[in-house]
């Protein structure tokens, strides 16, 4: 084959493989364009505003999640996690009276400690990080019932900037976009990073590489810790206050989202990117259904649908391509 | 030796896409005889397997049985015209017992529920076909891999097969697991069963075969007497004469300075007060049995593994335990046994695998160096001639031999200057070992060292300038190159061992 049959052949196969490697992307467009169609409330600023708010949250705690899964592990403690970290950041300010930025960043640590214990129990404490992250999930619900006594608290001012407005443009889709640049940037640029890769590809190949597994673990569960807090203070600064039942169950649309944007389980694969696509995809069926006035219990079956559908046309386009 | 095939493959072709896999190739099985498929990875072996397995359709020609023209839609299929097939990856559900293993899929029932009675004779009979003497309860996973093969060739028997598919068995066998096998072979060539044998071990092949199938790049190129020379075998095979299977240039000068030192290594119930050094330019080989104490041995070395005592010492400075950080840092470089397992990550780029052990130290900043990893990446796959579309495919479709040059690569970038080699050529097709070969002569030529374990023991008295034999976790003797023969290797390594069998 000549070189000149050769190039055609790449630039041509590069469309194709564009959409190939971006089905969860092609579904959101196909569903924006569905949902314009069938619903004039679905194309105004106000409508996409809230959007962006709602899928602020998830896509927070999904990139933290993406680091997770990408290294071959699994984080069911987030929800909590976040909650938590409201909590704690909610309690230095109205109980212990500190100043409302260190209270903000007592959150922020708070999260961080959670996920770092995350990743001790399950790098050194050889847990699997199912198990890890599942006995969290309960530890920090349970701690944030403590220390609320099971009621909410008032958050600090700068806490409830976090779910304000700067100018016209609410903030958490600042905040979205900025830790989408820093996830991303994370996960491309740093060694720490690509390593994640390399651990949830071949933990072992990792190793015997010089690759430091055990560190590179508990740091990916910190950061996963890390953005849950933020997603968390995020949730709280909407409210103004801390809620001990919030992000209930909020693990698993991090989860989902994750999948959806094409990461495998088995880990080595995934992209922030995709997660990112991924929360959209979420939150825009749940926001297209609500403005066709779809009950929330039906609701709850379309996005379990589209969990199954996403990963199985994903499951089945790899197989494709392997054989 | 009967004068039909009882299985016959036809002027059969295959592609995927544009690629054409299989050429028109005709290979026949006869009752009570071994044919021998042999061709380097990538010739087409696996995919002609496919084929009569029924997990492939020929695009073209005809698969006939008993003279009659089949097809094979399934491996169901296959399997009820009596064609069943060993893989090397064995189908075997380790925390079951032999019984359940040998009768899956057929447990024998009373009343819905299982009959044990039934189980144990049915899988006692299946044994015996080839006189494979073990507890029928005893849990799979606690053979060895020899005696788990034997299991699989007992299973498919007892759906009376006809003609068996052996793919690479005696890969991971020790010759003494091998030669049982051989018998085994023997026996069900008198029953009048006939196989089909894939090995990469030349010398096998005048051993069990009849009679050879020659493949090279998914065509047919000659079918021989099993009895050819080795050197004609692979010149059929690689399509030139290879002068020299194991090249070695001795590099060392006799004076030059030991670079890696092992005093006194223990790590208890793996191996014990090991000592030896490794010199510049020298190839040092460790041979003995499976089950010895060599990738044990390794592994410490490497840092992979903790130790009990003894120290590990690379230009004097002793290496810390179990830190692979530090034995990198210090120069070394491990290449281990299992590439797939443990010495790559299959679905990153031969780019990336190339630069893990060089990710943290070329960084600035925490950044990972692209643009420097992709040229040194680049300029390592040429000197080493990885076969490759593009730096960025996955490392998992490249074959054998060029997976296991990425491994290499990786220790080259780093600039390592010991190298810890465990099976190096493990699954690698004649062309490949020759270039890895030629790559530790260049190794050492450089001023490196280089430990080899090795299964094969051409391979071992080829390459080494020295040979420590390992027996039971010890050293049983050392010998040089001049003095090293098959005979004295084995039976330093063997010695009470056998017996204990």
């Amino acid at each position: 084959m000549s070189t000149a049959t050769l190039d055609a052949k790449r630039t041509s196969f590069d469309v194709k493989k564009f959409l190939a490697n971006n089905g969860a992307l092609v579904g959101l467009v196909v569903l924006c364009i569905a949902l314009f169609i069938a619903t004039p409330d679905f194309l105004t600023g106000r409508n996409l505003l809230n959007i962006g708010i709602q899928v602020s949250t998830v896509a927070v705690l999904a990139f933290g999640m993406t680091f997770v899964i990408v290294a071959g592990g699994i984080d069911l403690s987030v929800g909590s996690v976040a909650a938590l970290s409201a909590m704690v950041s909610g309690w230095f300010f109205v109980n212990a009276g500190l100043p409302g930025w260190l209270a903000l960043l007592g959150g922020l640590t708070a999260g961080l400690l959670a996920g770092v214990v995350n990743g001790l129990a399950s790098a050194y404490g050889k847990l699997p990080s199912f198990i890890a992250t599942l006995a969290m999930l309960s530890i920090a619900r349970g701690l944030t019932l403590v220390i609320s006594d099971g009621r909410p608290i008032k958050t600090s001012p700068e806490v409830s900037f976090l779910g304000g407005n700067l100018g016209p443009v609410p903030m958490p889709i600042v905040i979205l976009l900025v830790s989408a640049l820093v996830a991303s940037f994370l996960l491309n640029r740093t060694v720490v990073g690509r390593s994640m890769y390399a651990v949830g590809g071949n933990a072992e190949a990792a190793r015997l590489s010089g690759l430091p597994v055990k560190r590179i673990i508990v740091i990916v569960f910190g950061l996963a810790g890390l953005f849950a807090a933020l997603a968390g203070l995020l949730l709280a600064g909407r409210l103004d206050s801390a809620q001990p039942q919030a992000a209930t169950g909020y693990e698993l649309d991090a989860i989902a989202a994750v999948v959806i944007g094409g990461a495998s389980l088995a880990g080595g694969l995934g992209r922030i990117s995709g997660t990112f696509v991924g929360a959209l995809v979420l939150v825009v069926i749940r926001n297209g259904l609500n403005l066709l006035n779809v009950t929330s219990f039906w609701q709850q079956v379309v996005i379990g649908v589209v969990i199954a559908l996403a990963v199985g046309i994903d499951v089945l386009r790899r197989k494709n391509r392997s054989s | 030796m009967s004068e039909h095939p009882v299985l016959t493959l036809k002027q059969v072709s295959k592609s995927f896409g544009p690629v054409n896999v299989i050429k028109e190739v005709s290979v026949n099985v006869y009752a009570g005889a071994v044919q021998v498929l042999l061709g380097e990875n990538g010739a087409g072996k696996s995919t002609l397997i496919k084929m009569m397995a029924g997990v492939y359709q020929p695009d073209g020609g005809e698969i006939l049985i008993d003279g009659k023209t089949v097809s094979l839609p399934t491996t169901r299929a296959a399997e009820e015209h009596g064609i069943a097939t060993i893989h090397q990856e064995l189908n075997l559900v380790n925390s079951m017992s032999v019984a359940e293993n040998v009768m899956l899929g057929r447990t024998p029932t009373r009343f819905g529920m299982v009959d044990r009675k039934a189980l144990r004779q049915q899988a006692r009979a299946a044994l015996d076909l080839i006189g494979l003497d073990v507890d029928v309860e005893t849990p799979v996973g606690e053979l060895g891999i020899a005696r788990q093969q034997l299991v699989e060739i007992a299973k498919a028997l007892s759906i009376n097969a006809r003609i068996l598919i052996l793919d690479e068995p005696t890969a991971a066998l020790t010759r003494h697991e091998t030669e049982s096998l051989f018998k085994v072979v023997a026996d069900l060539r008198q029953q009048g069963v006939g196989m089909l044998f894939i090995s990469h071990h030349l010398d096998e092949i005048a051993e069990i075969g009849d009679s050879v199938t020659v493949l090279r790049d998914g065509e047919f190129v000659a079918e021989v007497p099993a009895s050819t020379s080795e050197d004609e075998l692979v010149r059929l095979m690689v399509g030139r004469s290879i002068e020299d299977q194991f090249p070695r240039r001795i590099a060392e000068s006799e004076g030059s300075a030991g670079i890696l030192a092992v005093e006194h290594l223990t790590s208890k119930g793996k191996f014990e007060d090991i000592s030896f050094t490794v010199r510049a330019g020298e190839i040092l080989g460790i041979s003995g049995l499976v089950g010895a104490g060599r990738t044990e041995l390794i592994r410490a070395v490497a840092g992979a593994d903790r130790y009990d005592t003894g120290t590990v010492k690379i230009r004097g400075k002793a290496l810390p335990k179990g830190s692979v950080q530090a034995a990198i840092r210090a120069g070394l470089g491990h290449v281990p046994e299992d590439r797939k397992g443990q010495g790559l990550v299959l679905d990153a780029s031969v780019n990336e695998n190339l630069g893990y052990a060089t990710l943290a130290s070329s960084a600035r900043m925490g950044l990972a160096d692209f643009s420097g990893q992709r040229s040194r990446a680049e300029a390592v796959a040429k000197t080493l001639r990885i076969r490759m579309h593009s730096i960025d495919q996955p490392v998992r479709s490249l074959s054998g031999g060029n997976q296991q040059k990425a491994v290499f690569g990786r220790w080259i970038i780093a600039a390592s200057t010991v190298l810890l080699l465990d099976e190096p050529t493990r699954g690698v097709d004649v062309g490949a070992k020759v270039e890895i070969y030629e790559l530790m002569n260049a190794i050492t030529e450089a001023g490196g060292a280089i430990v080899m374990v090795s299964s094969e023991l051409p391979e071992v008295l080829g390459m080494s300038d020295r040979i420590l034999v390992l027996r039971d976790g010890r050293l049983a003797g050392e010998f040089t190159a001049a003095e090293a023969t098959e005979d004295k290797v084995m039976t330093l390594a063997a010695r009470d061992v056998n017996e204990e069998h």
